[in-house]
């Protein structure tokens, strides 16, 4: 076994755990263990060795995908800290902010029914920017303030953003087409 | 996934969709929203003199069973008091428009939302 299957995902690549990432020692780090665990190196060996191969190139992955998004990351460290995914997932976002995320739909909506690209690219802009300044103040609550509660205030209403985004990229390619 | 005839009947003719008139007399908001789905809901109510709920109306960003959630919720609790509005619970709105199990979260996004909104009427009218 090269990996050890029982390391948290930040150790499995040899980086701190904590939210502010160095992206590229992590792709680094990626790329180095997938080529160790690439099912193709170990054809030659007895099937269980090859199933323990697999499993491993599987959590490599895994660990990957959860580490690169910054929302996956924040949640990831919330559960290592002890917090439950349902408590994370727990509805309770201020409606003030809710009301902020019904008018950023309704914005989208609009602009994507009058086919306006330009309206939904400052929309992206915009977004890309309050997304930004909502991961500063995450791996603040993450990293120094060591505040969990806040930090899962923070973690909903980015989950909030990331689904907007992806209705402006949506959008977008729509009216690409 | 397959919607039901009702999820389908709802979400293409979604019932009381968009907004009162802002100050409109009676008129209170619940406003919720699921992180796991980003689904965002708003449910508003008109209560008449006589503590009745006269009209309803939703406005819902979520997926088909979040939108038939809402628009059965502003059918349901026309016609009912605050106290009787508060009895609707998850189970029967999902029971009414057959929610497959990964979908039930949308039923109680909804009896959430009528909380909301009772809460906000409450707090407007220092109750």
């Amino acid at each position: 076994m090269s990996v050890d299957l029982s390391l948290d995902y930040f150790s499995l690549f040899g980086l701190p755990c904590r939210f502010r990432l160095d992206e590229t020692a992590l792709d680094r780090a990626w790329h180095a263990l997938q080529t160790e665990t690439h099912p193709d190196c170990h054809a030659h060996l007895p099937e269980n060795a090859q199933r323990a191969a697999m499993q491993e190139a599987l959590r490599i992955n895994e660990a990957y995908i959860t580490l690169k998004k910054s929302v996956t990351r924040a949640r990831y460290l919330l559960e290592l800290a002890g917090m439950s995914p349902d408590a994370i997932n727990e509805n309770v976002v201020a409606p003030e902010y809710l009301f902020e995320q019904l008018e950023w739909r309704e914005a989208v909506q609009e602009a994507r029914e009058a086919n306006d690209v330009d309206t939904l690219e400052q929309l992206a802009l915009r977004l890309q920017i309050q997304m930004a300044g909502v991961v500063t103040q995450l791996a603040g609550q993450l990293d120094e303030q060591r505040d969990l509660e806040a930090a899962a205030d923070t973690v909903r209403r980015l989950m909030f953003l990331d689904k907007l985004r992806l209705g402006i990229d949506n959008a977008l390619a729509a009216l690409d087409d | 996934m397959t919607y039901s005839n009702k999820v389908l009947d709802h979400y293409e003719n979604p019932r009381n969709t968009g907004s009162f008139e802002q100050g409109e007399e009676g008129v209170a908001t619940g406003m919720v929203g699921a992180p796991a789905c980003g689904d965002v809901m708003k449910l508003q109510i008109k209560v008449g003199k006589d503590g009745v709920i006269e009209d309803a109306r939703f406005k819902t960003y979520g997926c088909g069973s979040a939108i038939a959630s809402s628009s059965l919720v502003t059918e349901w609790v026309k016609g009912k008091t605050l106290d009787e509005a508060l009895t609707i619970k998850n189970a029967q709105i999902a029971e009414e428009l057959a929610l497959p199990p990964v979908k039930i979260h949308c039923s109680v996004l909804a009896e959430d939302a009528i909380r909301a909104a009772v809460a906000d009427y409450k707090k407007k009218h220092g109750e």
